[in-house]
């Protein structure tokens, strides 16, 4: 059974990838700029839409690195390279969230003096939720994360040539101190970016519940990518569906636990009906927004559970194709609910817009291109890891 | 004839690469009734033994689906049909509510019926006659080594082929296993029964210990010594000791409206009418009639009591003076009383009262008709008639 002919040959991957890349980046980034100049608010409510979820895709993937080293995975070993690919979103981070930082009075009311002195609840939260510190958060918390994936990228990269087994050990310690890192890094960037956009709200559950739905998005643009890479001939043959099995059930447990997440922080405060806390919900209750908010459970849950639930639909491959395009629009969605109904002009209920369609473009623009600077000349398989005999010959 | 009680031929391996190797040939040359023993689980089993996928799923989901329906259901029936509480001020039906309770019943029931469908179905329990039980086989593929068996059952079974096939295998061991005469461990054992009763007592010993005596011993008894009001009991805390206060003075119950007149025999002030006469209206206003005020006053209002005397009969209510009474003359005797006539407010409601005083129109017109109104009826009468 073993696989001992094993031999890797670096194979470029198809330029067209590059030029769809160039293509929905230039369209995407006109479009955008069309929107800031049409309707400011709407577009950098989206673009922090858009930024929510490049951060799921980079920190999510450096999440996965982690977890990998630090549980002494062997099954996703072959796969390591795609996350490892995917987090090179964070060092762009720093570029992406300057228009967040200049136009932060359209985004967040807690930025106006005025309306905090007025307020006794913003008032309290002060010491907190002020511009300056908001910065020096959002900025440390993008260095930290761009440190731990520059180290973990390195380690990796070189033990292609070195394959020096201290390098695997050096990843499990680094990963085992970034992830308690990132547990609070993530729990404060969903609390600055997206609770505080309803700064008298608060549920303590929000930092795990960003968390699942980042998860969620980084496993699925993982799964999507190694299927069609796999489809284009890159991994054949050394993996088989057995090894395809462990992605759908990692999205299958992932979508069990958005839901459990979800479901735990509305029924608490359902439960408890206080006004602080049910507002927050009735917002999204509001008109049009009742059917987003029951399109999300049916979408984000209802759908993924019910494709993913037997073990034959883990494992196929155009199932899986199918079931991570979807939940990345899931995430998308969800970023969405929770982001948009903060705007004044749509707090009443949604209605129609192109300039929402715009920045998902821009995304894919955006990760095409960086997984293709990234990816450029690199083993899509670390070849020099220890444990890649053992993971490609996984089997159930 | 030692194949007439021949179980099947077993093999030892060393490795577990080696035994997957082993299921693999096995499966190529034909056997299906053939097993793999290993002391701990191997990935790659089920599909070097060329296994089809395992039916034990379809238990989980059936049993699954119904965990959930039946609590969904149950709680709907108790919450919102047979015993229907206000909790929290919340619907009666409270979806989100029940749903932790639905999860738990799901996955209780599922992993209830995975456990017992595989002990049952799967691994035919209670098996105690299997004949590789105290082989020294199953000894050792229960410590460190990994083992082959090739029953005899196999429609390809041959003897002298599976022992050249298995030797063919390089195993560490080989061994022939019988069916035993007779059986090895029986249930009807005076031993196990005693141990299963030992166990049984001390099971449910412990169970009523705990729950009817530790429970109010004094460490855990402090639970149900709280400082709090309990209702029924006196209370130290206030002047009067009641425990049970009465509402602050001035409380209105919602959506109860005072009827600020009651109690003065001359009302200042009568209250409009507030319904429209419909015949929904009406027909309340004779159901109540009927059972509130006809005893006395008589099915139309005549005041020709079926009491026979037992109670003085009340003054007719064609009478010129109740004809002209406002309506609001009449609520307020429905809630006050006259002369000998009790309160009825505790038994009528408000829109009760107004459809009772509603009705006395209706007798009063229905007896003192004019010459125009009978035309009216006849006309209406002979519309209805030719429709």
């Amino acid at each position: 059974m073993h696989q001992t002919d094993f031999l890797y040959k670096n194979k470029e991957l198809p330029i067209s990838l590059k030029n769809y890349g160039i293509i929905f980046f230039i369209v995407g980034l006109a479009l955008a700029l069309v929107a800031f100049i049409v309707d400011k608010e709407r577009a950098i409510f989206n673009y922090l839409v858009l930024y929510s979820m490049l951060i799921s895709i980079g920190l999510g993937s450096l999440f996965l690195i982690a977890l990998e080293y630090v549980a002494g995975a062997d099954w996703s070993v072959p796969f390591r390279r795609i996350p490892e690919f995917l987090s090179g979103i964070l060092p762009l981070l720093f570029i992406l969230v300057i228009p967040l930082l200049i136009f932060n009075h359209d985004l967040f009311h807690w930025t106006h003096k005025e309306i905090v002195e007025q307020d006794e609840i913003l008032k309290g939260k002060e010491p907190y939720l002020n511009i300056t510190f908001f910065i020096i958060r959002v900025i440390a918390f993008i260095f930290i994360w761009v440190i731990f994936f520059l180290v973990l990228r390195k380690n990796s990269l070189s033990q292609d040539y070195s394959k020096d087994q201290n390098l695997t050990r050096k990843n499990i310690i680094i990963s085992a101190i970034f992830i308690p890192t990132f547990a609070i890094t993530i729990t404060f960037t969903a609390i600055d970016w997206l609770m505080s956009l309803e700064p008298h709200w608060f549920s303590t559950i929000f930092g795990v519940y960003y968390f699942s739905g980042t998860v969620i998005c980084a496993i699925a643009s993982v799964t999507l990518i190694i299927v069609y890479l796999k489809e284009k001939g890159y991994y054949n043959p050394w993996i088989t569906n057995d090894h395809l099995y462990s992605f759908g059930a990692l999205l299958f447990a992932f979508v069990n636990f958005w839901a459990y997440i979800a479901f735990s922080q509305f029924m608490l405060i359902w439960y408890a009906n206080l006004p602080e806390e049910t507002f927050w919900f009735l917002t999204r209750w509001e008109g049009s927004w009742k059917v987003i908010s029951i399109l999300l459970i049916i979408v984000h849950f209802v759908v993924p559970y019910s494709v993913l639930l037997s073990q034959p639909s883990k494992m196929n491959p155009n199932r899986l194709k199918f079931i991570s395009i979807w939940l990345i629009f899931a995430h998308l969605l969800d970023l969405f609910w929770l982001i948009m109904p903060n705007m004044n002009e749509l707090k009443k209920g949604y209605n129609f817009s192109w300039i929402d369609f715009v920045f998902p473009v821009l995304g894919i623009g955006l990760v095409l291109i960086v997984f293709n600077f990234f990816s450029k000349n690199k083993n899509l398989i670390p070849v020099g890891d220890p444990k890649l005999n053992k993971g490609l010959n996984f089997h159930l | 004839m030692h194949n007439k009680n021949l179980y099947g031929i077993t093999a030892l391996f060393d490795s577990p690469d080696k035994i997957i190797s082993v299921a693999k040939k096995t499966a190529e040359a034909g056997y299906t009734r053939f097993d793999i023993n290993s002391p701990y689980p191997v990935h790659g089993f089920d599909k070097a033994m060329n296994l089809k996928p395992s039916k034990l799923g379809f238990i989980t989901l059936v049993f699954g689906l119904t965990g959930s329906i039946v609590a969904l259901l149950f709680m709907f029936w108790t919450m919102s049909i047979d015993y229907p509480m206000i909790i929290g001020g919340k619907p009666f039906f409270a979806l989100p509510a029940f749903i932790p309770i639905t999860f738990e019943v799901t996955v209780l029931l599922a992993s209830l019926a995975t456990v017992i469908g595989m002990i049952v179905f799967f691994f035919k329990f209670p098996e105690n006659r299997h004949p590789l039980h105290n082989t020294n086989y199953i000894k050792q593929v229960s410590k460190d080594k990994f083992g082959l068996v090739i029953e005899a059952s196999d429609k390809n079974f041959e003897y002298q082929k599976v022992k050249d096939f298995i030797i063919s295998l390089n195993p560490i061991e080989v061994e022939e296993i019988y069916y035993q005469e007779k059986e090895l461990l029986s249930i009807i054992e005076p031993k196990f029964l005693t141990l299963l009763l030992a166990v049984a007592l001390v099971t449910s010993g412990t169970t009523y210990f705990v729950l009817n005596e530790l429970l109010y011993m004094v460490p855990f008894s402090w639970m149900s010594e709280q400082l709090r009001l309990n209702p029924q009991n006196s209370c130290e805390l206030f002047a009067d000791g009641f425990g049970m206060r009465m509402p602050v003075k001035g409380t209105v119950a919602r959506g109860f409206m005072p009827y600020l007149q009651k109690g003065n025999s001359n009302p200042t002030e009568l209250l409009e009418n507030p319904y429209l006469i419909t015949e929904e209206n009406i027909k309340l206003g004779k159901s109540k009639y009927l059972t509130f005020c006809s005893p006395c006053h008589g099915n139309y209002g005549d005041g020709d009591s079926r009491l026979r005397g037992q109670f003085p009969n009340p003054p007719t209510l064609h009478s010129k003076r109740a004809q002209e009474f406002k309506d609001g003359m009449i609520y307020h005797i429905i809630v006050n009383g006259q002369n000998s006539m009790p309160s009825y407010a505790s038994y009528l409601n408000n829109e009760e009262r107004w459809a009772v005083v509603n009705f006395i129109r209706v007798l009063q017109k229905a007896k003192n008709a004019s010459d125009s109104d009978l035309q009216f009826v006849k006309k209406e009468n002979n519309k209805n008639a030719s429709n």
